[in-house]
């Protein structure tokens, strides 16, 4: 079924959240220009005073070095993860946006397809701009740094597709809380993101790995590091795998939700 | 000439509960179909299987002689919608809600446009083409759908409550639109619980109540079978009044308050009970549709 009913099609969903998009690009380019400034601001200015440089990889690297390429990984999961959650949710829910495509050629599953790959998309713009301002402090290696922007699609699709599923199966919009508490918070501050798994308990650290974000922060950190090892082939098969399973299975939740 | 439409003992289970129980009918080519009826009728449920959103228990439907099952691609890319809750999309322009839904039929850009210049032309929204669509009345966005619902030049139309909510100046602006599309040769299914509109558009039409088909026809025979010619109404009904139509045999209704009598020979009945019985509030007027329905579905509240 998944299958035959979904085509390239899914493209003109796409098309339809990229005109939206345009039509208000200048807001939705503040928060990625910003956001950085913020975080390198309270977290490298202030935070790094005080914890000096951490050791990463057997090298030492400054605080601000090492948290920079976590927040483009945050930022990716939150782009997709918040658009295929909220925003897909008020187009679902509250517009009728998607019953109104129903009565179009397009089919349950392109709809849906159409709404992570533009998640996805999200992903990469905000990356893009903010990869720019990173770079300004002169923290990120290139050209391997430029392989966060294909890697912000492929962890805008394994985010976006669990955001889906979410979305798929929550009655209102204000139980998007309880994923984001037990799912994406956890995965904010336990992901390796603000500090080294290894100060973890061993029981945590294991459990880390589970999530994908620590994946996806591994991937960034080396890249804008520039410090490549064949381990980051496993962090991007977790990261495929983990796409591969919520994907369909948010396109098929999707449609026992809304096919009825 | 092979039927637009051609569904067979529709059924529709929810949860085990009948929504649609058994439905059959044909719309043919350039004629408008309605279908009528109360509140969870089935009047929704059954379009909605017609335009592949929602899929059928069982029975066979058939959209321009193919199978919906199969062929829901086919089918959806020659019919326009207009749902009953409004859909227009708020994070467009008006102009922008149909080039964007253009897109979804993979109709080319230029195509679109010129498109899309007609349709609002048609609905006389040409000045409105930059605006939000949420600055719009209620009656502008029934008429933008109705426009968004034609982007694809469809074969058949599927209009769902199409006046509902509608001031009675909206409401006759749509009407006037889908009597020009009428008048084009269009195919037009629509459900409406409406008697006035059903009278005015329908071809022919079906009165579904608990997800079965009470009646079809054409409405002026329809009322002629069911009601007759005349209708004549009493308010405050006297009790000898009462007495007197249920020794006469006459057919009639009584809800208290109000004596509805059906009748063939309005004329003289008329001068009968009102000299007899009653000097004021007795009315006699031509049936309509509206009688014919409330007779078949009951006056009994349905939500």
């Amino acid at each position: 079924m998944i299958v035959s009913s979904l085509s390239r099609r899914f493209f003109r969903v796409w098309q339809r959240n990229m005109t939206v998009y345009r039509r208000i690009w200048k807001i939705n380019f503040i928060p990625p220009l910003l956001e950085p400034l913020f975080y390198l601001f309270a977290f490298g200015a202030g935070l790094g005073a005080l914890v000096g440089s951490i050791t990463y990889e057997g090298t030492a690297v400054s605080y601000i070095a090492y948290i920079a390429p976590a927040l483009l990984g945050i930022n990716i999961m939150y782009n997709s993860f918040f658009e295929n959650t909220y925003a897909s949710f008020v187009r679902m829910y509250y517009q009728k946006t998607f019953d109104a495509m129903l009565a179009t050629p397009l089919s349950i599953e392109e709809i849906i397809a159409g709404e992570i790959i533009w998640g996805a998309t999200k992903s990469v713009i905000a990356t893009a701009i903010m990869l720019v301002i990173i770079s300004l402090f002169g923290i990120v290696s290139f050209p391997a740094g430029l392989l966060i922007l294909p890697l912000a699609f492929v962890g805008g699709v394994a985010f976006g597709s669990i955001g889906m599923f979410f979305t798929s199966l929550l009655p209102s919009i204000d139980s998007f809380n309880l994923p984001i508490f037990l799912f994406v918070t956890p995965m904010f501050l336990f992901s390796g993101t603000f500090f080294p798994l290894e100060n973890l308990p061993s029981w945590a650290q294991r459990a880390a790995q589970a999530f994908p974000l620590t994946h996806l922060v591994n991937l960034c950190r080396s890249l804008a590091l520039g410090t490549l090892g064949t381990g980051l082939l496993i962090d991007l098969l977790y990261l495929i795998v983990f796409s591969i399973l919520f994907f369909p299975l948010a396109l098929r939740c999707m449609r026992r939700r809304l096919i009825t | 000439m092979a039927a637009i439409i051609e569904a067979r003992d529709l059924r529709k289970n929810y949860n085990g509960r009948a929504a649609v129980d058994g439905i059959s009918f044909d719309v043919q080519r350039g004629e408008t179909f309605g279908l009528l009826g109360p509140n969870g009728a089935g009047k929704t449920t059954t379009i909605r299987m017609i335009y592949g959103f929602s899929p059928m228990t069982s029975g066979s439907l058939k959209v321009f002689e193919r199978n919906i099952e199969s062929h829901w691609r086919f089918i959806k890319e020659r019919i326009g919608v207009c749902q009953q809750e409004n859909s227009l999309d708020p994070d467009l322009s008006v102009e922008q809600n149909l080039q964007v839904f253009a897109r979804y039929f993979n109709i080319p850009k230029r195509v679109a446009a010129e498109r899309t210049r007609q349709l609002l032309d048609f609905v006389s929204m040409k000045q409105r083409k930059n605006d939000k669509v949420t600055s719009l009345s209620g009656g502008l966005m029934r008429r933008l759908v109705i426009a968004r619902a034609l982007i694809n030049e469809p074969d058949l139309l599927i209009l769902d409550e199409p006046t509902t909510g509608l001031d009675p100046q909206s409401r006759h602006q749509v009407w006037e639109r889908l009597d020009e599309l009428k008048s084009r040769g269009l195919t037009i299914l629509l459900t409406t619980h409406y008697m006035e509109e059903a009278s005015r558009l329908c071809d022919r039409l079906v009165i579904v109540d608990h997800g079965k088909i009470l009646v079809e026809g054409k409405p002026a025979e329809l009322i002629r079978t069911h009601v007759g010619r005349e209708v004549l109404e009493v308010s405050e009904p006297s009790r000898d009044l009462i007495e007197w139509v249920e020794s006469r045999g006459l057919e009639h209704e009584n809800l208290v308050h109000r004596l509805i009598v059906y009748c063939k020979e309005g004329e003289s009945l008329f001068h009968d009970i009102s000299g007899a019985y009653c000097t004021e509030g007795c009315d006699l007027r031509l049936a309509t549709l509206e009688d014919v329905f409330l007779k078949l579905t009951g006056r009994g509240l349905r939500e």
